[in-house]
């Protein structure tokens, strides 16, 4: 907890950031180019879903971010409204988009998937509507933030928005699963059967740990961004 | 008389000099259900099938139209202020708020909803189903909603992003509300689905007034 508080100051996080990005910034590549081999080229083709199967490894890892991603604006919106971190706000507004983006990632690639598999770029399933209103709820969260001439009362409200979020997410979990269940039967399971073959599971958890790095690059360098930005505004007002 | 009923009388009896502002909201509710069988056809089973859904959105389109003003006029004329001020804490104040707000707009919907459920066909007891599941399920929309109000007080262009931050968390209830009527109407769980919008409106109701007054002291400042 004490090196939270440590990264709290701005100056201090850019520092750190600034000594991180370059070295995280080439890992994600190497790790992106191997990824993608394993994925798309060294991975075999499933018995069923044959070539399709690849986009599970970029769409299964994006949803785990996406749904990661939503936990860290509570965390941060909490860490503003109770420590009144100025670091959390900014890092809030930088990573809502990038969590948005990923949530819109896993549901494009689902629905590129779902049109061999399941014969429909859409299905009413429960896990791509509780995955649209994930969606909906980062745009809710980048909206308010961004609508207030005060950027700060703009931080708090959004932070208030994603700890309320956070607590409804596992209630519009239930309740759509629950609409799902009484409209239609259970749809097609993913990756098929109870445990996944290893030469799907690796690539898998490699895709995951790359895109939660690329992630990470995102939201420090957008975090960079707003820090500069927030100090280019402070400093026109005082001109 | 204590500051809780106080404040709910005094949101009462400004709605009551300006009745027109509620009648409004009811019009739009009404207007806005004539629209679907217009659009999608007049066959009688189609209409009873998608009654309840078509009543519940609309209740809820409905619910939140009405709520962009709902602290905009105290911030405005500076009631807010006061309540912050006042010795008795604002998570009561909030609640009051969405209290009165209910009571003018939530019960009437209610009441007027089976009403226009019999315009789309539905058999008696579905429509006392409607107006239960719409009278334990609109107090939710209520705090939802008026912690939408709250959370956009000053923002630009506030109405649409009030239904944006509103409309999903909204989702629980949807499902619920209208699960409750189709359930009695093919032989499932009522009790059940409407025990469920009563638990919502409580977890609504336990948490919501926390967070309106936590982001009306943001605006406060």
């Amino acid at each position: 907890m004490a090196d939270l508080h440590f990264l709290a100051n701005p100056a201090r996080f850019r520092r750190l950031s600034q000594r991180l990005l370059p070295s995280l910034s080439f890992a994600t590549v190497l790790m992106l180019a191997f990824g993608l081999y394993l994925a798309l080229i060294q991975s075999p083709p499933d018995y069923q879903q044959g070539d399709t199967v690849r986009i599970m490894f970029v769409h299964v890892p994006s949803a785990w971010i996406a749904m990661g991603g939503y936990g860290l604006l509570a965390a941060l919106g909490a860490s503003l409204l109770i420590w009144r971190h100025p670091l959390a706000a900014l890092m809030a507004r930088a990573a809502a988009p990038v969590g948005a983006g990923f949530c819109a990632v896993c549901l494009l690639t689902g629905s590129l998937w779902g049109r061999p598999m399941w014969g429909a770029y859409w299905v009413w399933d429960a896990r791509l509507t509780s995955m649209l209103l994930l969606f909906f709820l980062y745009l809710g969260h980048i909206a308010l933030s961004r609508a207030y001439d005060e950027p700060e009362r703009g931080d708090r409200a959004a932070a208030i928005l994603a700890l309320v979020g956070v607590i409804n997410l596992p209630i519009i979990k239930f309740s759509v699963d629950w609409w799902n269940t009484l409209h239609q039967p259970a749809s097609v399971a993913r990756l098929g059967g109870p445990s996944i073959h290893t030469s799907i599971l690796v690539p898998l958890l490699w895709m995951a740990v790359t895109l939660l790095l690329l992630f990470v690059l995102l939201v420090l360098l957008r975090t960079d961004t707003e820090i500069d930005r927030r100090r280019l505004e402070n400093a026109e007002q005082q001109a | 008389m204590s500051g809780f009923a106080s404040l709910i009388a005094r949101d009462l009896r400004l709605v009551w000099r300006r009745p027109g502002d509620v009648a409004v909201v009811l019009a739009f509710f009404i207007v806005a259900t004539t629209l679907f069988p217009l659009g999608i056809g007049p066959e009688a089973n189609v209409l009873a099938r998608i009654a309840a859904g078509v009543l519940w959105c609309a209740a809820l389109f409905a619910a939140l139209l009405s709520l962009d003003r709902l602290f905009a006029a105290d911030l405005e004329d500076g009631t807010l202020d006061l309540l912050l001020l006042a010795p008795w804490p604002l998570e009561l104040a909030a609640l009051a708020k969405c209290a009165a707000h209910w009571i003018v707009t939530g019960l009437p919907l209610a009441a007027l909803a089976p009403v226009l459920g019999v315009a789309f066909g539905l058999e008696p007891d579905v429509l006392l189903a409607l107006a239960a599941t719409l009278l334990v399920g609109t107090p939710t929309l209520s705090l939802i909603g008026g912690l939408a109000a709250a959370l956009t007080l000053g923002a630009r262009k506030s109405g649409a992003l009030l239904a944006l931050l509103a409309l999903p968390l909204c989702v629980p209830t949807l499902i619920f509300g209208t699960g409750a009527v189709e359930a009695l109407a093919t032989g499932g769980d009522f009790g059940a689905h409407l025990a469920v919008l009563g638990a919502l409106a409580l977890v609504a109701l336990a948490t919501t007034p926390w967070a309106i007054a936590a982001a009306l002291r943001q605006a406060g400042e």
